[in-house]
């Protein structure tokens, strides 16, 4: 994973290349060499998929920005020119609106993966930290994204997010001005979410290399768990995975696609065809689904700097994850009574995310205090405890015996 | 040359702070203007005022209007909705202060506190929920004067549920404060200046 690396260039210009810039040499060793466990499945390509869904949001992007203008005037109907008369602009748009909710649901799902195989434990904390920072970047970006076509949602979805920082004690309302430019969300506020929208993909950009390079030091967690014991275990990345990522892309680019030529609308809120309104609020508040548990959280609490305060914390928490699971054991394959909490704990995620969609009245503010209750009690009072009671069944020897084992199985069941 | 002494702080060690501690000033120096920039500028921070023409609004009637940017809410009260207010005890309130920029200092929430004495009608209060600044809708909710199945009075935020009376002070959380009062003078009978 270190060290020297093998690669000797063949032509004299090579060499000399190589000898000033090992890039070729650092491409090789870690893109096409990489000694990556041989039982990967297909939930280890979504690193992959989120890789290829920045690339697209990127491009997609900067080509939007050469049609759209950031005034509060000529947002809207910026937006709507893109749609009708720029040369392709419906679908442009269409990619890069439904590119982001692409991008949660890759990132919802390579987060879940990471959660049940242990993919946050030792040696991979910090990996999963940076993950999590990832994450944390994206919501910014796709929040001020949302503020772009300077709809009905976008204006209010901009207005209480950014009056979540006015629940600060002291310093909330200068800081709420501040980031607003004035007194609400006006022209000076769609301005710098233009500027940070157009900046952040490139950090992310950055902190995903970061990301990699964590991963390429500590080499990739596998579904049992277990560490990589010597070449048995792997096989290069090159060409055994970069065709099975290649062809789960292709098929999460089918599921992308009925989307965007289908339902581009589906997962968007229709309220946001409606031009900013500073003086009406619409009935039904909501941001995009994919904050919806987090703005559960958010709900669940009566009292406002409380309730940011649990919001925030729902995600941060996630940095404590690699020491609030006690468990040695990593993949939940060999954690039985972990495996029953995890689908669990899946299972309130998306309760929390459906009672978000609600209106904030009956039924749905006890749903969703319980669901909030149990969000954090997963974390705080089940997984360490589990790690503690839990007996785990018995680990396989090595990777390769355990691919080994199954081949077996499936060629001689009768044994 | 005498031999360095590691352990006492020497000439070195005090030229090295001193050094970062200019670097250090610097630095924030050269910051402030980049952090500043995002603030208010001149044109937004010129405080717009608006006047407001009181007559056309009938009782029970409430108007949206909009200044500094945020939807600001003049009502004229009934008779009904006023008793309402001043029955409500002070202890029954979440925020017991006024909030109302023309208060001298900080006075109770009473309905007298929210109005101008001898204008009890008149209901000047900026429409933005102190929860996360969203519109309250009118005659909404459970504080307004309920007859029936109508409610005139009081005010419902759609965003998370929050409630005020009808003198626009919180009933009902998540909301932590009382619609604010902006600063505004009778110019007329029937005519208020507003900022």
């Amino acid at each position: 994973m270190s060290g020297p690396s093998k690669y000797q260039p063949s032509s004299a210009v090579g060499k000399w290349f190589n000898e000033r810039l090992p890039i070729v040499a650092f491409a090789k060793d870690h893109a096409l060499d990489f000694p990556t466990p041989k039982n990967l499945n297909y939930w280890f390509t979504f690193g992959g998929i989120l890789a290829v869904m920045l690339i697209v949001q990127i491009v997609t992007g900067i080509v939007l920005v050469m049609h759209y203008t950031p005034q509060t005037d000529l947002a809207f109907s910026s937006v709507e020119k893109i749609m009708r008369d720029v040369n392709y602009g419906w679908l442009l748009r269409y990619m890069h609106m439904n590119g982001a909710s692409m991008f949660f649901i890759a990132v919802y799902i390579h987060m879940f993966r990471g959660m049940y195989y242990g993919s946050y434990k030792a040696p991979r904390e910090v990996l999963w930290m940076i993950g999590v920072i990832i994450y944390l970047v994206m919501m910014a970006t796709a929040f001020m994204g949302y503020v772009l076509p300077w709809g009905q949602m976008s204006f209010w979805g901009a207005k209480v997010i950014t009056n979540l920082f006015s629940a600060i004690p002291f310093v909330g309302e200068s800081i709420t001005t501040w980031l607003w430019g004035g007194y609400s969300v006006d022209n000076p506020t769609l301005n710098r979410f233009f500027s940070l929208h157009y900046l952040l993909p490139f950090v992310l950009f950055a902190i995903v290399f970061l990301h990699i390079w964590a991963l390429h030091v500590t080499g990739n967690n596998n579904p049992t768990g277990i560490s990589v014991k010597g070449p048995q275990d792997t096989l290069p990345f090159h060409p055994y995975y970069t065709m099975k990522d290649a062809f789960a892309i292709v098929v999460f680019f089918i599921f992308y696609g009925l989307f965007i030529f289908y339902g581009p609308n589906y997962l968007g809120d229709p309220v946001n065809y409606v031009p900013a309104n500073a003086l009406v609020t619409p009935a039904h508040i909501k941001p995009e689904w994919y904050y919806l548990p987090f703005y559960a959280i958010l709900r669940a609490v009566p009292d406002k700097l409380l309730g940011v305060i649990a919001m925030f914390s729902s995600i941060l928490i996630l940095l404590a994850l690699p020491w609030l699971d006690t468990s040695k054991v990593r993949s939940g394959n060999y954690r039985p009574v972990f495996k029953g909490f995890y689908i669990i704990f899946a299972l309130v995620c998306i309760g929390l995310g459906y009672v978000g969609a609600k209106p904030p009245e009956g039924i749905y503010v006890v749903a969703g205090r319980i669901l909030s209750i149990y969000y954090f009690a997963h974390f705080l009072v089940i997984l360490p405890l589990i790690g503690l009671l839990e007996s785990p069944k018995p680990l396989p020897s090595s990777i390769s015996d355990n691919v080994l084992a199954k081949r077996r199985m499936t060629l001689m069941p009768a044994e | 040359m005498a031999t360095a002494n590691h352990t006492d702080p020497n000439r070195r060690d005090f030229l090295m702070v001193a050094t970062g501690a200019v670097a250090a000033v610097g630095g924030a120096l050269v910051a402030w203007p980049f952090i500043t920039q995002m603030n208010p500028d001149a044109s937004v921070r010129a405080l717009a005022s608006i006047e407001v023409d009181l007559a056309p609004i009938a009782e029970g009637q409430a108007i949206i209007v909009k200044w500094r940017g945020n939807p600001l809410i003049v009502r004229h009260r009934s008779k009904a909705d006023i008793e309402t207010a001043k029955a409500v005890k002070l202890t029954d309130l979440i925020d017991k202060a006024s909030r109302n920029s023309n208060a001298n200092g900080n006075v109770d929430a009473t309905d007298e506190n929210r109005v101008v004495a001898g204008k009890e009608q008149y209901l000047v209060m900026l429409g933005v929920c102190t929860h996360l600044g969203c519109v309250p809708q009118s005659d909404q909710g459970e504080y307004g004067v309920v007859t029936g199945n109508t409610t005139t009075g009081g005010w419902l935020c759609p965003c998370h549920g929050s409630q005020y009376d009808t003198a626009g002070r919180v009933r009902r959380g998540p909301a932590g404060e009382n619609l604010p009062v902006p600063p505004y003078v009778y110019l007329t009978d029937t005519k208020i200046r507003v900022g």
